[in-house]
């Protein structure tokens, strides 16, 4: 029993899921993504055993590539968040009409299993490969199913792929120039060669376009906003929850393995980059009206202190960014399902038509409340772990750094709590607002669970991380 | 040879079979036929072993080439039976001209000697100023036969001109003597200027900057078919040719023309890609498409030593994804007077095969992973690299990338949610469905398994 079986699951369970027709696809969909998870958990449990659950075979000889997956600790990570995430990702789609669920959720899988195979590929070339096949059914995902009318939103999906294209491109050109020197893209092969200074900055800077689209970070975040109003709500918790996190997996696992030396002041400009896009990502978020929106922006904030952290190349740095990475991923999804909640009972993003919704809706309200302050970080929390971490490695660096990075607590809670009073506290709506139904109730408690029981014991978690490291 | 031999009696026999009234089984009997020519190109049957003074030279290159063109034409001839309906009485002179295309072809890509080079591209391009203007009710098709003659002549007589350089510097039309010849330093310098010419004459042939005016106009007024004949078979042809003809004179040719065919390479690509990205015709997209293609598949002339097999992969892969989409080009089409992007909104909805396999087809041409387009590109880069050319990798992924944007044009066409009732309902034809999801599965195949085409040099 291997990792290769959580990937297969997926692929079959979405050849399945639209061949189920219309009905039972959704019932499919859920229950092969539940067979994923409890796949993911059986190889967790005997990787901690020591049982080797890697898969290595050779696909071509001329190029060498390998269909290489390996598991250590921070892969498995990533691949629970992805299988953890997508059963209850499909959930939120119950009671939901959206056309042709069969294919939406067939899309859906197949993009479950791109990101398990971007998380687990050792192989350059593979990797390379999972990272593109995943953008495929996001595409059509929020091309035929999302919001908006069809020229307004072709242009933003259309641009956010033009970008993630371009941006990969150059990775491959990276893994290319890479692949000259060692004569294979295996990761170890990959880290032996003796780079120059020099050729370590340009490869990392190659690396580096292509993850600060996917993350985004400034100035590279133009698609975000536009793309995550525009997809449907599945699109754009996959988004946020998932896919941004491909970008920062990849950080650690191949830009800086590959580049130790580079170039100093290439870092510190990244850096100042992560920090620019945590204030003013925070600083829009500050302004914006529209729920979606602003948690696209809340969500760039928070995504650019996991880079910054990631990119100070401490000890620290890098697990903050993986812990917080999960947080940040289940946090996310949590605030767009409840956004996409109010969207379902009012019809409306804009925070100005909301307002007055806690007396009709208590058990709502409360959730709300605990992924709200999750998001800000608050102490006891799963967030909290993570930022803090974030924060000790910026500081490490400079304390400027961590003062300005600690700057996104702030504004986080101030326009997260204002929104808050704005669209849920005030004097009570007319309209009534029915409270979550079993569903509902069901998807937001498991993910308030993990939130608060990994903010108390992370200790699983660290365990396994490092466990690789 | 044998091939040779096996097509022409071929292409002499489907004259025949109209001539003895049994047209209806001309279409069936030619595949079957090019299925065994397949055979006898593909395992090397030899039925006839002579060497001909080294006229025809059976490399691995020519087989591999020549099974491939093989290929095309099949799924050219199965479209035909549909395509030319309308004119069913000329059909035997249609197809016997298809297998003349295809003798020219693989003429050119076995010659072992200069003379035998130029009939091939004589027999190529004759057939191809035919076809183009095959339509004669229609004006667009008229110009494009003209156009392409007048054009094409020309191209031809530099050819001539620079094969007749050529034989003054070296006393010979033999390729082994040629390259015998350019070894010695007493060789008059005017072989260089030969050379270029023949270059020249090529790089019209497979429509590189700046050679390539005729295309777009060719393209778009040709039947389509003929349109899908000359993107994939004879652009194909031609750039094998061209590699090949590089191959030979390549130690001999300075520093500074490389770098002149580089710099072409290049502008090749640009142009291709951003004339397409106006384009509101689709054929005529293809057309430049197919220009930036041209510009891809001549990265495989700066590494000549190691590319062969990229080259064959990567022409393969265009072509298949090409076949496929012009099957379902044609197929939609069929019932409007022009090829307009906006004629396949709502393909989606009203026959989700079809708009998939075009979709997969336009995925392939774009590059992304898991089709064989994206393989293709990337083994050319790889070879690229090796010889050391970065520049030319950084261009074609910058190209690579602007190339997104006009294919997703059409796929957002087509799956355009706008009002689409005034659709006509149509019966698309099986033939065409058959032949773009046959295409379309090679060309996934060769995505999985590159290697199986690769270790086969």
């Amino acid at each position: 029993m291997n990792v290769t079986f959580i990937l297969l699951t997926l692929l079959i369970g979405a050849i399945l899921t639209f061949v189920a027709g219309k009905k039972m696809a959704l019932n499919v969909a859920v229950l092969t993504s539940l067979v994923a998870l409890g796949l993911t958990a059986f190889n967790i449990c005997e990787f901690q055993n020591g049982i080797d659950v890697s898969f290595q075979t050779q696909w071509m000889t001329k190029p060498n590539i390998w269909i290489s997956l390996k598991a250590d600790g921070l892969s498995l990570l990533m691949v629970t968040l992805t299988t953890f995430l997508t059963p209850l990702i499909l959930l939120t789609a119950v009671g939901k009409d959206y056309k042709n669920p069969h294919k939406l959720f067939a899309l859906v899988l197949f993009m479950a299993f791109a990101m398990t195979g971007t998380f687990l590929a050792e192989d350059g070339f593979v990797y390379y490969i999972f990272w593109e096949l995943a953008l495929i059914p996001i595409f059509f995902i929020a091309l035929l199913w999302g919001s908006d009318t069809w020229e307004i939103r072709k242009a933003a999906i259309i641009k956010f792929f033009i970008y993630t294209f371009a941006g990969s491109l150059f990775m491959l050109i990276a893994f290319l120039y890479l692949y000259q020197k060692s004569g294979s893209f295996l990761l170890p092969n990959l880290a032996q060669i003796s780079l120059t200074a020099d050729e370590q900055t340009w490869i990392f800077l190659a690396f580096f376009l292509a993850y600060a689209i996917k993350l985004p970070i400034f100035p590279f975040h133009t698609w975000q906003a536009n793309t995550y109003e525009k997809s449907p709500a599945i699109g754009t918790m996959l988004l946020s929850g998932i896919m941004l996190k491909m970008g920062v997996y990849s950080i650690l696992r191949w830009q800086l393995p590959l580049t130790p030396q580079v170039d100093e002041r290439v870092l510190n400009t990244v850096l100042v980059l992560c920090i620019i896009g945590i204030i003013y990502a925070s600083l829009i978020a500050l302004r914006e009206t529209n729920l979606k929106r602003l948690l696209a922006y809340s969500s760039m904030a928070h995504v650019g202190l996991i880079a910054a952290g990631a990119y100070t190349f401490t000890q620290d740095g890098m697990q903050g960014a993986v812990v917080q990475m999960l947080a940040h991923g289940i946090v996310i999804v949590a605030l767009f399902f409840l956004v996409e909640i109010i969207y379902k009972r009012y019809r409306t993003y804009e925070i100005k038509d909301l307002g007055g919704i806690r007396a009709h809706a208590i058990k709502f309200t409360s959730f709300f409340l605990i992924f709200l302050f999750a998001s800000i970080g608050l102490p006891g929390t799963f967030s909290f772990i993570g930022e803090f971490t974030l924060l000790y490695s910026l500081s490490q660096i400079g304390w400027i750094y961590a003062i300005l990075g600690g700057s996104t607590i702030i504004f986080g809670a101030y326009y997260m709590l204002k929104m808050f009073e704005d669209a849920i506290l005030g004097k009570t709506n007319v309209k009534t607002f029915a409270d979550l139904n079993s569903i509902e109730f069901l998807v937001l408690f498991v993910l308030a669970v993990a939130v608060i029981f990994f903010g108390i014991y992370p200790k699983p978690i660290t365990d396994l991380l490092f466990f690789s490291i | 040879m044998n091939t040779l031999i096996a097509l022409a009696g071929l292409a002499v026999l489907i004259l025949v079979l109209e001539i003895i009234n049994l047209r209806k089984t001309i279409v069936p009997l030619t595949i079957l036929g090019l299925l065994a020519a397949l055979g006898i190109t593909f395992c090397d049957v030899q039925i006839l072993s002579d060497n001909y003074n080294n006229m025809i030279v059976e490399t691995n290159f020519s087989k591999m080439f020549s099974s491939l063109f093989i290929v095309i034409t099949i799924f050219l001839v199965a479209m035909s039976q549909d395509f030319y309906k309308e004119q069913y009485e000329k059909i035997s002179d249609y197809i016997s001209l298809k297998i003349f295309l295809l003798i020219g072809a693989v003429c050119m890509i076995s010659f072992g000697n200069l003379t035998m080079f130029f009939i091939g591209l004589e027999i190529l391009s004759i057939t191809l100023y035919i076809l183009a203007g095959s339509n004669p009710t229609k004006i667009k098709s008229n110009e494009a036969g003209m156009k392409y003659f007048l054009l094409g002549s020309f191209a031809s007589g530099f050819i001539l001109f620079g094969i007749a350089l050529i034989y003054g510097a070296t006393a010979s039309f033999d390729l082994n003597t040629i390259s015998n010849a350019i070894l010695n330093p007493e060789t008059p310098n005017f072989l260089s200027l030969g050379v270029v010419l023949v270059t020249i004459g090529m790089l019209f042939k497979i429509a590189a900057f700046p050679f390539h005016f005729w295309a777009p106009d060719v393209y778009q007024g040709s039947p389509t078919i003929t349109t899908a004949s000359m993107s994939t078979l004879a652009k194909v042809a031609a750039m094998a040719t061209l590699f090949k003809i590089h191959a030979i004179f390549e130690s001999y040719i300075s520093e500074a023309f490389t770098v002149l065919l580089i710099c072409l390479a290049i502008v090749t690509m640009f142009v291709g890609n951003i004339m397409a990205l106006k384009q509101d015709n689709i054929k005529r997209m293809l057309a430049y498409s197919g220009i930036s293609h041209a510009g891809f598949m001549m990265i495989a002339l700066f590494n000549t030593a190691n590319a062969t097999a990229e080259l064959f992969y990567y022409a393969a892969a265009y072509s298949f994804a090409s076949i496929a989409a012009f099957a379902i080009i044609i197929a939609v089409c069929k019932n409007y007077k022009d090829e307009k992007i906006k004629h396949f909104k709502g393909l989606g909805k009203q026959n989700p095969m079809m708009a998939a396999v075009l979709t997969m087809a336009l995925l392939s041409m774009a590059g992304i992973p898991i089709f064989a387009g994206f393989f293709g590109k990337f083994f050319l880069f790889d070879s690229a690299l090796q010889s050391g050319h970065l520049e030319l990798v950084i261009f074609g992924v910058i190209n690579s990338i602007i190339s997104v944007y006009y294919y997703f044009k059409v796929i957002n066409q087509m799956y355009s949610q706008e009002a689409i009732s005034e659709l006509p309902e149509t019966n698309h034809s099986w033939i065409y469905k058959t032949v773009a999801v046959l295409a379309i599965l090679l060309n996934i195949a060769m995505g999985l398994c590159p290697s199986s085409i690769l270790n086969l040099f």
